[in-house]
């Protein structure tokens, strides 16, 4: 079940719950507006999937102006997937609902390194060949982009087009 | 075939695989199988390979050491350090004026090279044909580091201000036809007149091999460095071999 809702109203705003509450699962908040698919993108979930989830796009929010929600049923996010959200929106926290209460509240960190999730832009890298490797990049400091380890490729922009 | 060489004049004996057809990366091996298998054959592995990174991976899994010889569009440090030593014997490397020309964009001796000037205060100079200038994460983080990068577009702008030339060949399978190839190729030839007015001291570099980029009428000129560059490796590599496994 997939809801996709408007920003009409925002439960920062105080105005009513946006959508209903999870009994388990997780819900990210304060994702940077507009960015809530490629959230979802980052979390593998394409297609069809077996999860209750919703998607709150640009919600009106006072700290943020604008924010996305987006909550998933029956899932707990792990470390990895935590990191690569914060990749993208690095603003983002993560609540751990479990019998409808907030278990853990966390805030994204940005990792120094990505093992892994993110393909080389490089079509010549050796990471994009059947060796038994991942990939493996550097997070560069201030926001300049990604570092492949194995052949020095930069990823500056449009990053979620290389999360695998 | 430098490192052939130098491990022969070192006493050593290598154990040569120049194609994929000659070993089991025909049948489908992977690259970490073949550097595990290697690694018990050798005590030390020169990796020369088609592919970015090839050598970091190969580094991963061998159990001796490993050299790069050359990773696809990526970097040739064991040139650079040649090189270097080239330079050296001409004059002091710290703030010469070095100019690049080529393709810088996929020359990997160039990469290397300019990545290792950064460490000696060098004024860049680069001359490349449009589509083939230095990478721009590589330009980047070489200003970042305080080298001085200038672009130039025609040779003349630069050839009577710098020490060294470095010359790197423009591959033809980088161009849609012949005559655009023949055409780029022609205004990058380095000459005895071009070289009317430059240096005294100024010396001319080129990795090796050449293809139309210097005209052999050059060969004789004081200028010209290249042949004792490239006998250079032999010695260079030696040292690196005897580095690793002394």
């Amino acid at each position: 079940m997939r809801h996709i809702v408007p920003a009409e109203t925002s439960d920062d705003e105080g105005e009513g719950l946006l959508v209903r509450r999870i009994k388990n699962g997780t819900v990210i908040d304060h994702i940077d507006g507009g960015e809530a698919l490629n959230v979802i993108k980052i979390l593998g979930i394409v297609g069809a999937t077996p999860e209750a989830l919703s998607i709150a796009t640009n919600v009106p929010s006072k700290n943020m102006g604008k924010k996305d929600i987006v909550k998933i049923s029956n899932r707990e996010l792990s470390k990895e997937e935590v990191d690569r959200i914060a990749l993208i929106s690095p603003r983002a926290t993560i609540n751990i609902i479990r019998n409808f209460k907030v278990c853990e509240k966390q805030g994204v960190e940005i990792p120094t390194l990505i093992v892994g999730s993110v393909r080389c832009p490089n079509p010549g890298c050796i990471t994009r060949t059947n060796e038994p490797i991942k990939s493996r990049f550097e997070v560069l400091p201030e926001g300049k982009g990604l570092r492949c380890l194995y052949c020095d490729s930069v990823i500056t922009k449009d990053l979620t087009s290389y999360i695998i | 075939m430098s490192f052939e060489s130098a491990m022969a004049r070192l006493g050593g004996s290598s154990i040569s695989v120049s194609s994929v057809e000659a070993c089991s990366i025909a049948k489908g091996e992977t690259l970490a199988d073949t550097i595990r298998v290697v690694s018990g054959y050798a005590d030390a592995i020169v990796i020369r390979h088609p592919k970015e990174g090839a050598a970091r991976l190969a580094a991963e899994f061998a159990k001796v050491p490993v050299i790069n010889a050359g990773d696809g569009a990526g970097q040739h440090p064991s040139q650079t350090l040649l090189d270097l030593y080239t330079i050296r014997q001409s004059m002091p490397i710290d703030r010469i004026d070095v100019a690049l020309i080529g393709d810088l964009r996929y020359g990997r001796t160039a990469h290397s090279l300019a990545s290792a000037l950064s460490l000696y205060g060098v004024r860049l100079h680069t001359i490349s044909p449009p589509g083939l200038e230095l990478p721009p994460t590589l330009a980047a983080g070489l200003a970042e580091k305080g080298m001085e990068i200038i672009m130039h577009t025609d040779i003349d702008e630069v050839i009577n201000d710098v020490d060294v030339l470095y010359v790197t060949r423009i591959q033809r399978e980088r161009f849609p036809d012949s005559t655009s190839y023949f055409n780029v190729a022609s205004s990058y030839r380095i000459t005895p007149e071009l070289l009317t007015g430059a240096k005294k001291h100024l010396i001319v570099l080129h990795p090796l091999p050449r293809v139309d980029e210097i005209d052999p009428r050059l060969d004789a000129s004081p200028h010209a460095r290249y042949f004792e560059q490239s006998k250079n490796g032999v010695p260079v590599r030696m040292a690196m071999l005897l580095d690793v496994m002394g």
